[in-house]
């Protein structure tokens, strides 16, 4: 053996490289707190870990066994095989779903790892601290796996997307989180039963992540993957413990504490609390007490592309409010070009589109220039100076009803204040209700006006009226 | 001292310093910053690195793998996904970009 291979495969020099990476990983997310630094940031995070897995490579015996080798190839060429086309192809609208699957494997990866780490000790005793952080990894993973898939799966419209409740849904929540835990204490008691792991706890807490995540309305499922990132963030840093690993402490923990923060962030932005998501979401609120669509009365105007067009001319300020329908109907090309053909301004809620700033990508993709985006509270004092607000494929985050009806199930939910605005102008597919299944009394508001039909073709008429005039 | 409360510390000082670092980042980047942190914790392939060789019979293995490809699909497909989304932020207004993140609370009124 070389001097070299010595020195490389030294503790020491495995450490020096693990705070290297951790180091690296750090100043990369610190590097996302700007627009310009934030490629460069994902960049040298990327590079951390591409350090710490070779680091990890390095280490002596790791390729002892003759097949050892060749399984690690194997999964990682499976991954990459799936992850880069995933991430290639995926179209922007889609990204939460991108999130929330890629988030699941992580947490299912967990999983795994705390069942094999489980196996190896069958029958031997456990220190304690991989005991405990193992357990914690297992329950926290699984629930995140599972979750994941949920979300995914209702993001993606495969499932449907409206809140899905059993009968004695929390009952059954509760109970499986006791299994769980229950388990992992007759497990860290001292009992070796390889059935009570996977049934007790990796079984309650697939359970229980299928249950939590399937009773979840829409609009909340952005602040319920946010909330599993941060939970796989936590049992890969528990795992870290268990094998003493720092850089998979340091590396889980930051994303458990910034997954906490986004989440509550989350939560706030929709007036929602985090507890009162997770125990049930919009579920039994939506279906009563809103009523029928128009049951506010009211008729509602409809306008044409050309009218709209005239409004819009003589407009001293116009300002743009977008939503996801907008991008669903892939209409931020389309409303790029009627930005160029007029003056306009962009009101972005913080919760536009489906996650935060999700609003903001689709619009960057577009090329908008990121100075014409507003956010909530720098532009919500311009609406009575407005002439014109087209409210394109947007609906909840407009919704008066959060401000004016208490008894409102998004009452209090901060909105863009476009009623403010002189007229209103809402392209809308049909008057079928926004995600979160409410009502809007804007529709009905005698300053609207409405445009139905597909987003991207009324945008491109507006636009070439516009031209024409 | 005993290497588990090490570890600790680790685990607790990390978590302040990833809470420093985040709560600065603009709302305009939470997006992106939820897929990045969410690549991160793809750190969990190293475990499944790391217990490999130990691994015995066929059925630890087939975990193990598993374990290793999900571990990979969530590093570079979320370190992937970040970039094409950021990218998209970097390449319109390069002298504006700074300014306009810098500026966002002051408004435009």
């Amino acid at each position: 053996m070389s001097v070299a291979t010595i020195f490389l495969q030294s503790q020491n020099f495995i450490d020096a490289a693990y705070i290297v990476a951790f180091g690296l990983m750090i100043y990369g997310l610190s590097g996302l707190t700007g627009p310009r630094t934030a490629v460069r940031g994902n960049q040298l995070a990327a590079a951390g870990m591409a350090i710490a897995v070779i680091a990890t490579l390095l280490r002596k015996g790791e390729f002892h066994g003759s097949g050892t080798v060749w399984l690690i190839i194997v999964g990682a060429a499976i991954g990459t095989a799936i992850g880069i086309p995933a991430a290639r192809r995926v179209q922007m609208t889609a990204m939460p779903q991108m999130v929330a699957i890629f988030n699941g494997v992580g947490g299912g990866a967990v999983a795994l790892i705390a069942l094999v780490e489980y196996r190896h000790h069958f029958g031997g005793g456990w220190a304690l601290r991989v005991e405990i952080f193992e357990l914690f990894g297992a329950i926290v993973g699984s629930v995140s796996f599972w979750g994941s898939n949920i979300a995914f799966g209702k993001l993606q419209g495969i499932l449907p997307g409206r809140p899905i409740k059993l009968p004695g849904q929390s009952f059954i929540n509760l109970a499986m989180l006791l299994i769980a835990v229950a388990s992992a204490f007759v497990l860290a008691a001292g009992t070796h039963s390889q059935a009570l792991f996977i049934l007790g706890i990796l079984g309650a807490a697939a359970v229980l992540g299928n249950m939590v995540v399937l009773p979840i309305g829409g609009a909340d499922m952005p602040v319920v993957i946010s909330l599993l990132n941060a939970f796989t963030g936590l049992s890969a840093a528990a795992t870290g413990v268990a094998l003493s690993n720092p850089v998979m402490i340091v590396a889980g923990m930051i994303v458990g504490a910034s997954g906490t923060i986004l989440t509550n962030l989350m939560a706030k932005a929709m007036n929602r609390s985090v507890p009162a998501i997770v125990a049930g979401g919009f579920g039994g609120e939506v279906a009563a007490p809103v009523g029928a669509p128009g049951a506010k009365g009211g008729t509602v105007r409809s306008t044409s592309a050309a009218d709209v067009a005239i409004q819009l001319s003589y407009a001293r300020q116009v300002v743009i409010a977008p939503g996801y329908g907008m991008a669903v109907a892939q209409a931020q090309h389309a409303v790029r070009e009627l930005e160029k053909a007029l003056e306009v301004k962009f009101a972005i809620h913080p919760v536009a589109g489906r996650m935060p700033g999700h609003m903001n990508v689709l619009l960057a993709e577009a090329d908008v220039p990121y100075d014409l985006l507003r956010e909530m509270d720098d532009i919500n004092p311009e609406f009575p100076r407005t002439d014109v607000t087209l409210v394109i494929g947007a609906n909840d985050v407009t919704n008066p009803a959060a401000k004016n009806e208490p008894g409102s199930p998004i009452y209090g939910m901060p909105i863009l204040e476009v009623d403010q605005s002189g007229s209103v102008i809402v392209l809308k597919r049909s008057m079928a209700s926004g995600f979160a299944g409410i009502d809007n009394p804007l529709f009905y508001d005698p300053k609207t006006s409405l445009l139905f039909g597909d987003a991207k073709a009324s945008v491109s008429g507006i636009t070439s009226e516009v031209q024409a005039l | 001292m005993d290497s588990l409360v090490i570890d600790i510390a680790i685990l607790v000082l990390a978590g302040f310093v990833g809470y420093a670092v985040i709560s600065k980042v603009p709302n305009t980047l939470h997006t992106p910053l939820m897929s990045g942190t969410n690549a991160i914790h793809g750190i969990v392939v190293l475990g499944g690195l790391l217990l490999m060789p130990e691994a015995s019979g066929w059925f630890e293995k087939l975990l193990l793998v598993i374990a290793v490809t999900f571990g990979t699909i969530n590093v570079i497909g979320g370190f992937l996904v970040t970039d094409r989304m950021l990218d998209m932020f970097k390449s319109k207004e390069p002298p504006k970009a700074e300014e306009t993140a810098e500026g966002e609370d002051q408004g435009s009124s």
